[in-house]
């Protein structure tokens, strides 16, 4: 039984008197400790189906199929529930980090206030664990960190603020949109690496939602290339990259300059 | 003979009351025809320098030249006609097209601008078919088409010049990963067809592989290393370009992680004495932090920036 | 080279606005109440405008009615207490109020539109210098600053224009000097100055169509404003004089004849009703250049 499994998954979005489905039927599964790379381009519903699973969706879109996390259906559970399965189980990090801090609180304020609302910590305990959070996500110097305000951080440590945040309550699942397109490549491999100590030392299971397949290749386990809001291929990243079976999987492989591929390095 | 020179070119500009030194004294050169490609990560003064190589930033020190002749700084007046050859291509395609005007209109408008005649419709369809699109998107609005044609759209606005000279400031990073192939190679296939000279700047250091003749390394506002492609690529000298190749991840599906550097891009306010990389360098010894290194001719085409080099010229290849 | 197959973009989101505005503008205004008695409220005052001469029941001078006659069926707005018809005068006070509000507003667009220009354009010194007459003129409310003004050029309705666009411009200088501003970092101003245009074409050709959006949402508000002011002037002696049908001066007129209420009462409901009108319209055409807003409308 694995920790998320999704199967059917739709969602369709009003327009003009109709619907569209952005997302149409999708079936994905993670384990714990698993990360799983969902891959494709933008348009093909790889960002709307995880805004779907954490109950994010625009106003007015519905969604259909199950979802089952950790025994629970996600699909059709309540408002209050939902809230608490996000941010305390199911935690997300978005591409841009600029935008997904509030820029008027300090670093301590964006990690703790979830953390105290969820597990009703107290204030001195949930400094403390603020403080393991940022050493967690390697930021140097955690302790003057901790005061700093976003604009005063770069790009990289704002994403790393912005894991550890997602962090802050010990959730079970990450999911991860784009998480390191904003960032230079120089950057982004460190967030990579933190990302897979971080399911190999506590077990969280993650699902990486980019267009980037050297990202997947560095990353996932299995992954799932979506295109149109349909899954076209999934398996294991190894046999998926090196021989895939889609011809938009191949295409998308074939676009990329060889040192992307690898195969002419 | 075409080129563009930028001789000790520097950028400064004034934040909260300090100069900031965004481009340090670049040297570099594009031949017609060639593509260079300039890699760095963000803050590194890419940005600055491909503004101030065309014109709309004023150098603080240092000058461009478009065959021979200085490129001056863009002020009220219209540009003067020769310089119109060299053109810029925009990282967004999203702000760098009036969203408020029919494709065709911008480009008509663009060739009547830069060439002073009246550009018909055959001159309009002209243009997009050498970028690749249909001659009917002219009818278009730039909201209606996607990022990869926007794109192509600005580059056909900076054909309309007759360009001798493109310098294009990230021109795939707003793209997808399939649009950003396909534009990658539209800037090849300009320079070998039309033999324009490209400085194609990214920071995406595996699409510049694909497409320069040669590369130069940017960190800090100083070029830390530039040669021939193959050779930055293959075996680089300074340890900031080995860190940058070494940190692309490959889609091989082999579950290799890439190297990461430490550390951010100081504050250009605020450079590292000695050597700008030295606080992030695996490589560092103690003379980093006091010697300035120069950019050193390791082979006629090849020169890097680095006081281990220095101290040992005679050997190659570490 | 092939065309790419690449996802085009979804139109409905999309970064053009002006689409948009102009599709709100032309379909939806009349799922928008306000919208629709705003602009049935300036059609029809328009309207009465241009045929007040044919509708008007009598010379909205003429002094034979009796003096302060409640209103009847032969004198619906009753008559004043110089003996004229109030509906006709009412219905002739839409040719002054109306098209001098325009106008007052629209010289006071053109004063700004230069003015901000100018300083966004040159920036500097000449920026600073403009931006401080603004700031002055800023300091003091509307209608104080316009009495003074008004009363320094003495008594009139062309002075009080003319006050009035001195009071009026510098909101529109500040309004254009600041998107003249905002535009000239546009790429694809740059852009434009690359292939050779000068700064000034770039400030008419590619910046004046975005400007032009705010500034009509700017004017059609203003109108309103516009009219309380010049109603503000005449009420107070320094607009229109007598024996000129304006609806100010006959407010002004009705106050001195309180119990009398069918004197004031009609002309100030005529200047209510204006403004309103032109407030809806501009909340209308703001709302529709908003794309936050324009989307909810639509749908």
């Amino acid at each position: 039984m694995a920790l998320l499994e999704v199967t059917g998954l739709r969602v369709r979005l009003p327009r003009r008197g109709g619907w569209t489905s952005v997302v149409d039927g999708i079936d994905l599964a993670v384990d714990a400790g698993e990360v799983l790379g969902v891959a494709g381009e933008s348009g093909s519903g790889k960002t709307m189906s995880a805004l779907a699973l954490l109950g994010l969706l625009p106003h007015g879109a519905r969604t259909e199929g199950s979802a089952r996390f950790a025994g629970r259906e996600l699909v059709g559970m309540g408002e209050q529930q939902l809230r608490d399965v996000r941010g305390k189980e199911i935690a997300m990090v978005f591409q841009d980090p600029a935008t997904a801090l509030h820029p008027m609180l300090p670093v301590r304020t964006l990690l703790t206030e979830h953390a105290r609302h969820h597990l009703g910590i107290s204030k001195q305990d949930a400094g403390k664990r603020a403080l393991e959070l940022l050493e967690q996500v390697r930021i140097p110097d955690p302790a003057r960190t901790l005061h700093a305000y976003p604009h005063e951080l770069s790009g990289g440590m704002r994403q790393r603020v912005a894991i550890a945040a997602a962090l802050a309550c010990g959730p079970k699942l990450l999911l991860a949109d784009e998480p390191t397109t904003a960032l230079d490549v120089t950057v982004q491999a460190g967030i990579l690496r933190l990302l897979d100590r971080l399911r190999r030392e506590t077990g969280l299971a993650v699902i990486v939602i980019t267009h980037d397949l050297g990202v997947i290749s560095a990353l996932a386990d299995r992954v799932v290339v979506m295109r149109g809001g349909v899954v076209v291929e999934d398996g294991r990243t190894s046999e998926v990259l090196t021989s895939p079976t889609h011809e938009y999987t191949r295409s998308l492989l074939e676009a990329l300059p060889p040192a992307h591929r690898g195969s002419a390095s | 003979m075409s080129e563009l020179e930028l001789r000790g070119v520097e950028v400064t500009y004034r934040r909260d009351g300090r100069a900031v030194r965004a481009v340090d004294g670049v040297d570099l050169s594009v031949a017609p025809g060639e593509v260079v490609g300039l890699v760095g990560e963000s803050g590194c003064g890419k940005s600055s320098l491909a503004r101030a190589a065309v014109g709309l930033l004023a150098p603080s020190a240092g000058e461009v030249l478009l065959d021979g002749h200085a490129v001056a700084p863009l002020r009220r007046r219209a540009r003067p006609a020769a310089q119109r050859r060299l053109q810029l291509v925009f990282q967004d395609p999203y702000s760098s097209l009036n969203p408020r005007r029919r494709v065709g209109r911008q480009l008509s408008d663009a060739v009547r601008l830069a060439t002073g005649t009246t550009a018909g419709s055959a001159r309009v369809a002209e243009l997009l078919e050498l970028v690749g699109l249909d001659p009917a998107m002219a009818q278009r609005y730039p909201h209606e088409l996607s990022g990869g044609q926007r794109q192509r759209i600005a580059v056909a606005r900076a054909l309309a010049a007759e360009p001798v000279q493109l310098v294009a400031d990230e021109p795939i990073s707003a793209l997808d990963a399939s649009a950003q192939a396909q534009v990658a190679d539209l800037f090849v296939t300009l320079a070998r067809k039309l033999g324009i000279g490209v400085l194609f700047i990214s920071h995406d250091l595996a699409i510049v592989r694909e497409i320069a003749d040669r590369i130069a390394v940017m960190y800090l506002g100083r070029v830390v290393e530039i040669g021939p492609t193959a050779q930055v690529w293959d075996r680089p000298r300074h340890p900031y370009t080995a860190a940058l190749t070494a940190a692309v991840p490959r889609a091989d599906g082999a579950g290799t992680l890439p190297q990461d550097l430490p550390g951010d891009v100081p504050d250009p306010a605020a450079p590292p004495s000695g050597c700008h990389f030295h606080p992030r360098c695996p490589l560092a010894i103690d003379d980093c932090s006091t010697r300035d290194p120069r950019l050193l001719d390791l082979t006629p085409d090849h020169a890097a920036a680095c006081i281990l080099l220095e101290d040992e010229p005679a050997v190659p290849g570490r | 080279m092939s065309t790419p197959a690449e996802p085009t973009a979804d139109p409905t989101v999309d970064t053009a606005t002006d689409a948009r505005a102009i599709g709100v503008l032309t379909r939806s205004p009349w799922r928008q109440p306000l919208a629709v008695i705003g602009i049935v409220v300036i059609v029809g005052w328009l309207l009465v405008a241009v045929l007040a001469p044919m509708i008007a029941p009598a010379d909205p001078l003429a002094q034979t009615f009796g003096k302060l006659s409640p209103p009847s069926a032969e004198h619906p707005f009753g008559t004043d207490n110089l003996n004229r018809d109030v509906l006709s005068r009412v219905l002739h006070g839409a040719r002054i109020s109306i098209p001098l509000a325009m106008l007052l507003v629209v010289l006071s667009a053109v004063v700004g539109a230069i003015m901000g220009g100018i300083a966004g354009y040159f920036g500097g010194w000449v920026d600073a210098a403009i931006m401080r007459v603004t700031d002055l003129v800023f300091a003091f409310p509307a209608i104080i600053l316009a009495m003074a003004v008004s009363a320094a050029l003495g008594p009139g309705l062309s002075n009080a224009v003319l006050a009035l666009t001195i009071v009026l411009w510098p909101g529109y200088a500040r309004v254009i000097r600041g998107l003249v501003l905002s535009a000239g970092q546009q790429e694809y101003v740059q852009a434009s100055r690359l292939l050779g245009s000068s700064a000034l074409r770039t400030l008419t050709v590619e910046l004046g169509p975005s400007v032009a959006g705010p500034v009509l949402v700017l004017v059609a508000l203003d109108v309103g404003n516009a009219i309380l002011l010049l109603s503000g002037l005449s009420f107070l002696g320094l607009g229109a004089q007598p024996p000129a049908a304006e609806w100010g001066a006959m407010v002004s007129a009705g106050t001195a004849v309180f119990d009398s209420w069918w004197v004031g009462l009609f002309p100030g409901l005529a200047i209510l009703t204006v403004v309103l009108g032109f407030n809806f319209l501009g909340d209308t055409i703001r709302d529709a250049l908003d794309p936050r807003t324009a989307r909810a409308i639509r749908s």
